[in-house]
């Protein structure tokens, strides 16, 4: 009966089964029921004269706001900056043998960590009004030099003092956790080898760390994307106070805030695709392949074949990054 | 096994490697070396065997001072390990100071410890170049042949994940020569491979012993300690029990205590 059995030379392919699926009609339901749902949704959204589309358009290409992007983007990025490299600075303290660093760094994020960043800010921009000048000179004695403190710290350097100092307190425990993930074998075999501390903390810990330390620093960004809307309590100009600023003069509260909203959405989802490629860098090493980029698993998607397996000798995207 | 099968060694010169007197090791009350005598003579393959817990771990990570010994004395090349003499008080050394006794002793561990994040090649350059600021392009060319040696030229781009536990535990061999160290330290080195990956290690292992590299090794193996070494020190509870040839020892061991761990592991 068998083919094979009797010595016949082209194989026969079997018959493939055709059975009748499983049949899910609860997705289907499912399905339905959600999809009305968006578009009772959609259909309040658009038709609800309260939202006025027109100024919510309007808004978006307001000036003013459109500079408060630029200063948003700018708070953002350099606070994350000294967030992270104070982080870092103040986790190598914390973990530092030596009891006087690691005493101060945990006086630091106690302290910073402590109080609410709103408070924090409202200090830095009072700060002349506690201490007019700021000096430097010998302690106790003869002053060098001597500068007003609202001169020295202007609105946005008061604003940067506290997100910054505040997220570097935040950022040390997350680097702290990072570098304590890392195997002490690594350590060990770096220390073996007869490389210093620091060399072993920058080649060999810290990148390792850094698996760890992203993801949670990504969701730190975000947040400090927000977060600078807390300056407006010091009135700088960033894209929600903007906003604030055009709504009680306007009184068209909700089409403002969508407008902002929309474009703080349209931040953070840029923020979230730069942070997938800055994980998957890390991922090196870690995973016998990378998964493919989304721009990949498009592309295949469209040339009808699987996304590619990286082999090991090809890391897409990495070419440059240290191969033979 | 027979004597043939080692080749000479030029025995005595007149400095031990590492010499050992008296030395103790405790964690907190617990005493894990009771006061270790030992020396290593230049190039000889010396193995520490004994049940887990003995010390002998410890004893090796004492030597290029991974861990700080309590009491006794301990040299390598006539140099004290991790303390400075001046008259009759010693000085601990600074972590730099450290650092450059370690550059000439390499070190093999049970976990081989790779770098993940670099690529074989990478892991084996990394020393000469951070620690010996050697131009890039020569340690690299130098890495390569290291591999090479191993018998991994051809994987020298993967990263350890992609590398059996043999082929790992090779890459390790070739990272701590490339510090061209005049002592390996190796810590249980094939305790962590699967059974049928244990003679590649152990190939490359006996390839160094014939090169006259001074070698310390932490060993369940006893057939290697049969045939290549050319001492064996059996430690228990936190002393050497006994020591001799290897041969000797392993066929007609003198304590009790060394006849009851013999009978389990051969």
């Amino acid at each position: 009966m068998n083919p094979s059995e009797k010595g016949v030379v082209t194989p026969v392919r079997p018959e493939p089964i055709k059975a009748v699926p499983v049949r899910h009609p609860g997705r289907w339901a499912g399905a339905i029921i959600i999809l009305v749902l968006a578009a009772m949704l959609v259909h309040a959204l658009i038709f609800n004269p309260a939202f006025q589309w027109d100024v919510v358009r309007q808004t978006m290409q307001d000036d003013t706001i459109i500079h408060g992007i630029g200063v948003t983007l700018e708070l953002t990025v350099l606070s994350m900056l000294m967030g992270v490299v104070g982080g870092v600075i103040l986790a190598v303290m914390r973990l530092s043998p030596n009891p006087l660093l690691s005493g101060t760094a945990w006086f630091y994020i106690w302290i910073f960590r402590g109080t609410p960043v709103l408070v924090q800010l409202v200090f830095w921009n009072f700060l002349g009004a506690i201490w007019e000048n700021l000096s430097i000179g010998i302690p106790f004695g003869p002053e060098f030099w001597s500068e007003s403190t609202n001169k020295l710290i202007p609105t946005f350097t008061a604003a940067l003092l506290g997100l910054g100092l505040n997220e570097a307190a935040y950022m040390a425990e997350i680097v702290r956790g990072g570098i304590q993930s890392v195997d002490e074998g690594q350590t060990e075999a770096a220390h073996a080898l007869g490389m210093s501390r620091t060399a072993t903390l920058r080649r060999i810990v810290l990148p390792q760390a850094m698996r760890v330390i992203v993801p949670p620093t990504g969701n730190e960004t975000i947040s400090m994307l927000k977060t600078t809307s807390l300056v407006q309590v010091i009135s700088l100009s960033e894209l929600f106070t903007a906003g604030h600023d055009i709504y009680s003069r306007t009184y068209q509260t909700i089409p403002v805030l969508v407008a902002i909203s929309i474009y703080y959405l349209l931040m953070t989802s840029i923020l979230t695709v730069g942070q997938y490629y800055i994980e998957r860098y890390y991922a090196r090493g870690a995973n016998r392949t990378l998964p493919p980029t989304p721009f990949q698993r498009l592309r295949s998607l469209f040339a009808g074949r699987p996304a590619p397996k990286t082999g090991h000798d090809v890391v897409p995207g990495l070419e440059g990054g240290g191969h033979v | 096994m027979t004597d043939l099968t080692k080749t000479p060694r030029d025995a005595a010169s007149a400095e031990p490697m590492v010499k050992a007197e008296g030395v103790h090791k405790s964690y907190g009350l617990v005493e894990v070396l009771k006061g270790i005598d030992l020396e290593v003579r230049q190039s000889e393959v010396f193995c520490l065997v004994g049940p887990s817990g003995s010390g002998k771990s410890t004893f090796l990570r004492c030597i290029n001072h991974l861990e700080k010994i309590n009491g006794g004395r301990l040299w390598v090349d006539g140099e004290l390990v991790g303390y400075r003499q001046k008259g009759d008080r010693l000085h601990e050394l600074k972590d730099r100071e450290v650092a450059l006794k370690r550059r000439d002793i390499g070190m093999v561990f049970q976990r081989f410890n790779l770098f993940p994040h670099m690529t074989a090649v990478e892991n084996v350059m990394e020393a000469p170049v951070q620690v010996k600021r050697e131009n890039k392009a020569a340690a690299r060319e130098r890495s390569m042949a290291l591999l090479e040696r191993v018998g991994l030229a051809d994987k020298a781009g993967n990263y350890p994940s992609q590398l059996s536990g043999g082929q790992q535990q090779r890459v390790a061999i070739a990272r701590a020569l490339a510090m061209k160290p005049k002592l390996m330290l190796f810590d249980e080195p094939t305790s962590a491979l699967d059974p049928e990956l244990v003679g590649e290690v152990l190939d490359v292992m006996r390839g160094l012993a014939e090169e006259g590299m001074t070698m310390i090794v932490v060993t369940h193996e006893m057939g290697f300690a049969r045939e290549v070494g050319d001492a064996l020190v059996f430690m228990d509870g936190g002393v050497v029990v006994e020591s001799g040839n290897p041969r000797e020892v392993l066929t007609n061991p003198q304590h009790a205590r060394t006849r009851a761990f013999l009978s389990k592991v051969l």
